[in-house]
């Protein structure tokens, strides 16, 4: 994409101002995640970049782990100040976030790929009507979901319960599995199902034997995707959860809410970096996928 | 050697013609890919379709109430509003009794109803029963009942209060949805704007699809060269870059919405930055957060990815070859990219255009958080009805609305782009 040698100055100046533009749009995509990573490592309990940081040499008094220690429960003299109490919240949002995702992960990644392995099959009667059904969580925004399964859950007393909070997340998750698994079957080679079946295999050693270690990449990534969807829901766990499901969403929300906390930052710091874990596993995978499938890398 | 052909018809090997075997065939293999979807479709059905279903019935539903005062609601029909100011006695007299004998619990939630209908009738019917109550347990039966209730609060006397019961008479009623529309029913029954201070949803309606729209344009704006940049990069670079849109993609809304309240707040970084670059003075910082302006930025952040990468999928198969062509043939750069390279796009500007709108409509999450009091948008209402007032009725319409404007968007989009092909990065 470099400007070609005959360019006249016009376009040269058109050229700068386009690549300075992204530039800066680029800058607006990133920065704000990344301008709460030092505030986190910050002595003061207000949400800014103090004198102290941005002096030069830099101010060791400035920086300290004080919030990180209040994050998971420490409760030091020089950990707690008047305004941030310490609590033990945070830590019980972690357990809980990670009890509900990895069940419901479990859960809608199997029913997600099963629905998958069927979409994929030529065979398969109303499949558009059937897909539009299946990804219909996905698109219906968050705010009416929660609101028709607080609704219906309450009739059949479900709110307030993990079993609630699970479901909800499972109906939420499956799409993300469901797409990503059906992409990664686009292509997928029929012949060595059938060449699996002319042996003598069983359609569940087909499965996990042929199948599965092919699609495996797509699984996972389809997975990574259920995960950080449940990982991530609040508005659902705001309406059916009660104080005992409580999740690092919904902590985050209350924290944002009534007491602006920099452990709040802290916290986003270590999701920042989940995502970013989360982001390089799944690109990974994207490639091994299409290696394993035989289509050219992008 | 002369092979034998066979007139009669194909069979396999067990006797079966062939055609039936491969339909029997055919059909267990549809069978079989059916039952593969099965499951989840079973759940998704039963976790998500059925508690829509049942919103959308909420949103219309009324029969609570009409459970509650039967006899007075049938007598109520009788009443002539032409001829008499008031209702008839046998009105009163079915309203005493179901008042008297009722349960406690569902005259409760009938309360609350008619709150929504006319306000005061809660406090009026609850002292009203205090008084009944004493009267049944004397056991005298009053000589006019209408006289009684008068007796007890002259409010009774007041016809406006009885006009309220209007809405409320069906089983099934649109109240909701008129309610939604900042509509309420007049003493006939017909549609009329509500009191000047209850108006508040066509004007959450409207900044709901204005903010929708500026950020739509806000992300094409912004979008539009970067996808460029990324679909004509060499790949190498373009693989690193796109991490840049994929990783606010994957990180937590909320976490974005609180980095956002930083950057933005009075003291917060861009103030501290414009501060010290001397813009501005350090009385002078701007509150850029909490108001719509908070708002439009950080939804525009948040659903800029989704502009993106449906731009960047269209782009990247347009051939670099077309616009060296135009300009061979001696169009301006500007003109071949009007004529030549934008009409290309346009697959990826509507498919990202309705996506991010279809999104920000939606958006209850951080317009929330920044929005403070006039940034609000219409999911802030149906929240506020489903934990705070507890108008499920209200809170169903508004969602009933909310999701029909949405299928319509959907209905495009699948129209353009179609639904199923979705793709996530």
């Amino acid at each position: 994409m470099a400007l070609p040698s005959y360019a006249s100055p016009v376009q040269r100046t058109y050229y700068y101002f386009y690549l300075f533009f992204c530039t800066v749009v680029f800058f607006f995509l990133i920065a704000p995640l990344f301008a709460i990573i030092p505030i986190s490592f910050s002595v003061s309990p207000f949400m800014v970049f103090t004198e102290g940081m941005l002096a030069w040499p830099p101010d060791p008094e400035a920086w300290s782990i004080r919030w990180y220690r209040n994050m998971i429960g420490d409760c030091s003299a020089d950990v707690v100040s008047s305004t941030v109490p310490c609590s033990t919240k945070w830590m019980k949002g972690t357990v809980n976030s990670f009890y509900i995702g990895i069940i419901a992960t479990v859960i809608a990644t199997a029913l997600g790929t099963l629905a998958a392995l069927g979409l994929s099959r030529p065979h398969m009667p109303y499949k558009g009507l059937i897909m539009a059904i299946l990804i219909s969580p996905m698109i219906v925004p968050l705010i009416i979901t929660a609101a028709g399964m607080f609704f219906f859950y309450a009739r059949i007393n479900l709110v307030y319960t993990f079993t609630g909070v699970i479901l909800a997340h499972v109906a939420l998750a499956t799409p993300f599995v469901v797409i990503t698994v059906t992409a990664t079957l686009v292509g997928f080679d029929m012949n060595m199902v059938k060449a699996a079946q002319s042996l003598g295999a069983k359609p569940m050693r087909t499965f996990f034997k042929v199948i599965m270690p092919l699609i495996l990449p797509g699984i996972i990534s389809g997975a990574l995707f259920a995960f950080i969807t449940s990982f991530d829901e609040v508005v659902i766990v705001m309406f059916m959860a009660s104080i005992d499901q409580l999740t690092i969403p919904k902590q985050m929300w209350a924290g944002i809410r009534q007491e602006i906390s920099p452990v709040i930052l802290c916290m986003a710091t270590c999701l920042v970096l989940l995502s970013i874990f989360l982001l390089t596993t799944v690109e990974v995978l994207r490639r091994r996928s299409e290696k394993l499938r035989g289509i050219k890398a992008r | 050697m002369e092979v034998p052909i066979s007139t009669a018809e194909l069979l396999t090997t067990d006797g079966i013609p062939l055609k039936q075997s491969l339909r029997k065939a055919e059909r267990r293999n549809k069978l079989r890919a059916f039952l593969l979807v099965f499951p989840l479709l079973l759940f998704i059905f039963v976790t998500f379709v059925m508690p829509i279903g049942d919103m959308l019935l909420r949103s219309v539903d009324d029969s609570q109430i009409n459970s509650v005062f039967p006899n007075t609601f049938d007598e109520y029909k009788n009443w002539d509003k032409g001829a008499d100011e008031l209702p008839p006695e046998e009105v009163y007299k079915s309203l005493f009794f179901e008042l008297a004998n009722g349960d406690k619990r569902q005259i409760g939630k009938a309360l609350t109803r008619m709150n929504y209908a006319k306000s005061g009738w809660k406090s009026l019917i609850k002292k009203t029963t205090r008084e009944i109550k004493k009267i049944v347990k004397k056991g005298e039966e009053p000589v006019s009942y209408k006289d009684t209730f008068i007796n007890i609060n002259k409010l009774w006397a007041d016809p406006t209060y009885w006009y309220s019961f209007n809405q409320m008479v069906k089983d099934r009623s649109s109240i909701y949805y008129w309610n939604a529309l900042d509509r309420t029913f007049d003493e006939d029954g017909d549609v009329v704007l509500q009191d000047e201070k209850r108006r508040m949803y066509i004007k959450t309606w409207l900044r709901t699809f204005k903010v929708s729209i500026y950020v739509t344009i806000f992300c094409l704006i912004l979008g539009f060269p970067v996808a460029h940049l990324l679909a004509n990069l060499p790949l190498r670079y373009s693989n690193l870059l796109m991490i840049f849109v994929l990783l606010p993609f994957w990180t937590s809304l909320l976490v974005r919405t609180t980095a956002w309240i930083v950057m933005l707040q009075q003291n917060g970084v861009i103030n501290g930055i414009l501060v010290w670059l001397g813009v501005i003075s350090d009385d002078g910082r701007i509150q850029m957060v909490y108001n719509e302006v908070g708002t439009l930025i950080a939804m525009t952040q948040i659903l800029l990815p989704f502009m993106i990468l449906p731009l960047y999928s269209v782009m990247r198969v347009i051939p670099k070859s077309h616009m060296r062509a135009a300009q061979n043939l001696g169009a301006k750069p500007v003109t071949a990219f009007l004529r030549v390279y934008l009409p290309q796009t346009i697959p990826g500007i509507s498919a990202g255009g309705l996506l991010v709108f279809v999104l920000a409509i939606g958006y209850f999450i951080t317009p929330e958080l920044v929005g403070g009091k006039d940034g609000k948008l219409i999911g802030s209402w149906i929240a506020y009805h489903l934990k705070t007032t507890l108008n499920w009725g209200l809170c169903a319409a508004l969602g009933a609305i909310l999701l029909g404007i949405m299928l319509i968007f959907y209905w495009l989009y699948n129209k353009i782009v179609g639904i199923d092909n979705i793709k996530l990065g």
